[in-house]
C-alpha cells in the first residue's frame, strides 16, 4: 500500500533538484557586476520608495477568510463524494443538509456585502 | 459494517521499475515543455497574422533551447530591499509544485508486457487519495507566486503577490468542487479508476456543467490569460516576478507551463475518457498525450482570444457565479448519482 507512494518520493526528488539548480545556476554562470542603482527595486523614472510594511485592502484579507471556510466545506465533501453510491439515501440526505447550509452561509456573506470588491 | 470503499490500489511494481518510471514522466515533460513553448509563440504568431520565431534552426526549432542559454547567462540579483534567501525559494517551490502533480497523471491502465514478462502500470503513482494529491500541491503552488512577490520589496512585486493569493484561493474553492460531481459518479478519487468508469461514455457529457467550471478555474489557478492578473504587464509591470531574472525568472514561466500540461492532463483523465479511444491497446498513451496537447491548444487559443478581465470582475466571477453554479453541480449530480 505505501509502497505505491514510491514513484512519488522520486518526482518529489526530482522537482526539489530542477528548482534548486534552476535557482542557483545563475550564480554560478551569470556575470557578476553589481552596482548602486541595479540594487534598487524596479520603478519607472521616479526614486523607488518602498517601506518595509504595506497597507493594502481589506477585501484580500475578507477573501482570505472566505476561502478557508468554504475551502474546509468542499474537503468534507469529498469522504462522502466517493462513497455516496454505496451508503444510500442517508447519505444523501446528510450530503443536502450539508450543502443546504453551506449555501444558507453563502447567501448571508453575500447579502452582508462581503463579496463586493472594495 | 462495510468496508470503506477507497480505490483498489494494491497494484506495485518492483523498485526498480517505479524509479525507472517516474523518470521518464519526467523526461518527457522536460522535453515537451519547451515544445509547448514554441508551440505557442508559432500559434500566437499565426493568430496575430505574423511568422512568430522561425530563425534559430529549422522552423524556428532550437528557439527554446537559445531562449534558456540566454537566461542562463544572466546575472543573479536581488534589490537591496528583498529577502534573499526567501526570493531564492520562491521559484524553486513553484517549480517543485508542478513536477510533483505529474506524479498522477495516467497515460495508459496496469498490463501486462509479453516482451518483459511483467506488468506495469502507465503512470507516476496511482493511490487512495489520486486527485487529492493534485489539490494539495496546487495549493502549495501559492507560496511560490506568494513569497517571491513578498520578498522581492518591490510594490510591483507586491502588489502581484496579493493578487495572485487572492485569486488562487477563490478559485480553488470552485475547482474543488467541480471535480465533486465526477468522484460522485465514478465513486473512487484514483484517477485510473475514473478513467476506467469512463468506458461507456466521457464524463465531459453527463458533466458538462462541471467540465466548463474545472476549465474556467483551471485558467485561474495556472495564471494563464484572461485571468492572468498576477502578472497584468500593462499595470503591474510584471506581478509577483518583477524582481527575478534568468533562471529563477525561468523557473517561474517554466512551472506555468508544467502546470497547464497538469490541469491538461488532470482534464483528460476526469472528463475527455482518459486512455480510451479507438485503435489497439498501445496506442494508450499517444491517446492521451493528443487529448493534453488539445487542451494546451485551447489554453494558447484563449491567450490570443480573450482580454485580460478587471480584478473586481475576475473575483465577483469566481465567488457569485462560479461557486454556486459548482455547488449546484455537486448537489444535482448527489441526487441524480442516487436516485
Amino acid at each position: 500500500m505505501l509502497k505505491s507512494y514510491l514513484p512519488a518520493l522520486v518526482f518529489l526528488a526530482l522537482g526539489a533538484g530542477t528548482g534548486a539548480a534552476f535557482t542557483a545556476l545563475n550564480s554560478v554562470l551569470g556575470p557578476r557586476r553589481p552596482s548602486k542603482v541595479k540594487s534598487d527595486p524596479y520603478e519607472c523614472g521616479l526614486p523607488s520608495e518602498v517601506t518595509s510594511s504595506f497597507r493594502f485592502g481589506i477585501s484580500f484579507y475578507l477573501i482570505a477568510m472566505l476561502f478557508i471556510l468554504f475551502d474546509i466545506e468542499v474537503i468534507f465533501l469529498y469522504p462522502v463524494a466517493v462513497g455516496l453510491k454505496q451508503f444510500g439515501t442517508f447519505a444523501l440526505v446528510e450530503t443536502i443538509v450539508f450543502i443546504v447550509l453551506l449555501f444558507v452561509a453563502f447567501v448571508f456573506v453575500w447579502r452582508r456585502g462581503a463579496l463586493e470588491w472594495r | 459494517m462495510t468496508a470503506l470503499p477507497l480505490a483498489s490500489v494494491s497494484f506495485v511494481e518492483s523498485t526498480g521499475v517505479q524509479i525507472v518510471k517516474a523518470i521518464v514522466i519526467f523526461a518527457f515533460v522536460l522535453v515537451v515543455v519547451p515544445l509547448i513553448l514554441l508551440l505557442e509563440r508559432k500559434l500566437l504568431g499565426r493568430f496575430q497574422a505574423r511568422l512568430g520565431p522561425n530563425r534559430v534552426g529549422p522552423f524556428g526549432l532550437l528557439q527554446p533551447l537559445a531562449d534558456v542559454l540566454k537566461l542562463l547567462s544572466k546575472e543573479r540579483f536581488t534589490p537591496r530591499t528583498a529577502v534573499p534567501w526567501m526570493m531564492a525559494m520562491a521559484p524553486a517551490i513553484s517549480i517543485f509544485t508542478a513536477v510533483v502533480t505529474l506524479a498522477i497523471i495516467p497515460f495508459g491502465d496496469v498490463r501486462h508486457n509479453a516482451l518483459f514478462g511483467a506488468s506495469y502500470g502507465l503512470y507516476g503513482i496511482d493511490v487512495s487519495i489520486g486527485i487529492l494529491w493534485a489539490f494539495a500541491f496546487g495549493a502549495l503552488a501559492f507560496y511560490g507566486l506568494m513569497l517571491g512577490g513578498w520578498a522581492s520589496g518591490s510594490k510591483y512585486s507586491f502588489l502581484g503577490a496579493m493578487r495572485s493569493a487572492a485569486q488562487l484561493i477563490s478559485y480553488e474553492v470552485s475547482l474543488g468542487l467541480s471535480l465533486v460531481g465526477v468522484v460522485i459518479t465514478a465513486g473512487s478519487l484514483s484517477l485510473t479508476e475514473i478513467v476506467n468508469s469512463q468506458d461507456h461514455i466521457w464524463y465531459v457529457v453527463p458533466q458538462f456543467v462541471g467540465f466548463c467550471i474545472f476549465m474556467v478555474a483551471a485558467f485561474a489557478e495556472t495564471n494563464r490569460p484572461p485571468f492572468d492578473l498576477p502578472e497584468a504587464d500593462a499595470e503591474i509591470v510584471a506581478g509577483y516576478n518583477t524582481e527575478f531574472g534568468g533562471m529563477r525568472f525561468g523557473s517561474f514561466f517554466m512551472a506555468e507551463y508544467i502546470n497547464m500540461v497538469a490541469i491538461a492532463g488532470i482534464a483528460t483523465a476526469m472528463f475527455l475518457g482518459g486512455w480510451h479511444g479507438p485503435g489497439p491497446g498501445w496506442l494508450d498513451p499517444i491517446w492521451v498525450i493528443v487529448k493534453m496537447l488539445l487542451f494546451v491548444v485551447l489554453f494558447i487559443w484563449i491567450r490570443a482570444t480573450l482580454p485580460r478581465l478587471r480584478y473586481d470582475q475576475l473575483m465577483a466571477f469566481g465567488w457569485k457565479v462560479l461557486l454556486p453554479l459548482a455547488t449546484l453541480n455537486a448537489l444535482v449530480t448527489a441526487i441524480v448519482v442516487s436516485a
